[in-house]
């Protein structure tokens, strides 16, 4: 965030014409990539407290489920830190955990509805993540568009 | 009280996030008024954060269980203020569309709160 004061008051004041993407190459998290930076951001913290909190208070009700929602944090997390960290290793990195999430939505998302038993209490990739308004299957789709279009 | 500020924290967020949209929609990066508007709305959320902290320590207790509940407070206090700065270092329409996203989740986190708190009764 070092470079935020120096632009803080307003748009025109930059000599440097920023309207123009294309004068800098735009880094992973810069651009759309901003968008996603906070969208990961919210959901490694809505999957990791959620996880946290279920794993200390209510173990024995789900542990399957809560495992799960610890797993997708740290996949959540992962990709965060690539898309703020950038470069080609992190791109490819981020790759594949937008595809290892995708797999992960569409599996538990199936599992869930072909066998809601073993789901006592929900994850967030549970029913396609329909409890959070579809975003974790929209989440890794946009994601691997973004990181796509890096090459 | 809680109910009160809920629904307006809802509804203010709600305006911030079309506000911004529209700057993002117009391919605009945020100005000093969308700033401002920011400033109204975690300002809101602040006072929230203590008047629900006050209200827990007078005694109340909210429906599905205090951490929970603390946890959404901090969320919603911290959602305008981080998307504002991440706005600022991205003076593109993007940084709009970041502040118009943070606005939904602060909204959708305070549907969840109205309901964690225990509906009307607050």
């Amino acid at each position: 965030m070092a470079e935020s004061t120096e632009s803080s008051r307003s748009a025109s004041a930059r000599p440097d014409g920023t309207s123009g993407p294309a004068a800098r190459r735009t880094g992973l998290g810069q651009g759309p990539g901003r968008l996603l930076v906070l969208l990961y951001g919210v959901f490694t913290v809505a999957a990791a407290s959620r996880s946290i909190y279920q794993l200390i208070a209510q173990y024995h009700e789900a542990p399957l489920a809560y495992i799960l929602s610890a797993v997708s944090a740290a996949v959540y997390a992962f990709i965060t830190v690539s898309l703020v960290r950038g470069g080609e290793g992190a791109r490819r990195a981020a790759m594949v955990c937008c595809a290892l999430e995708l797999i992960g939505v569409l599996t538990i998302g199936t599992w869930t509805l072909a066998d809601p038993s073993a789901f006592p209490d929900q994850t967030v990739w549970s029913d396609y993540g329909m409890g959070y308004l579809f975003i974790p299957i929209f989440l890794p789709v946009t994601g691997l568009l973004w990181l796509r279009r890096k090459d | 009280m809680i109910a009160a500020l809920t629904v307006a924290l809802g509804v203010t967020a709600l305006l911030l996030a079309a506000w911004c949209g529209w700057a993002a929609y117009r391919d605009q990066p945020t100005k000093d008024w969308h700033f401002i508007g920011m400033a109204v709305v975690a300002l809101l959320a602040i006072v929230q954060l203590v008047v629900g902290i006050v209200r827990l320590a007078g005694g109340d207790d909210p429906d599905q269980g205090l951490a929970i509940f603390v946890a959404y407070l901090i969320g919603s206090a911290l959602a305008v203020p981080i998307a504002a700065f991440m706005s600022l270092a991205e003076r593109t329409r993007w940084g709009s569309a970041t502040v118009a996203a943070a606005a939904v989740v602060l909204a959708v986190l305070e549907v969840r709160l109205y309901d964690i708190w225990g509906g009307v009764g607050g």
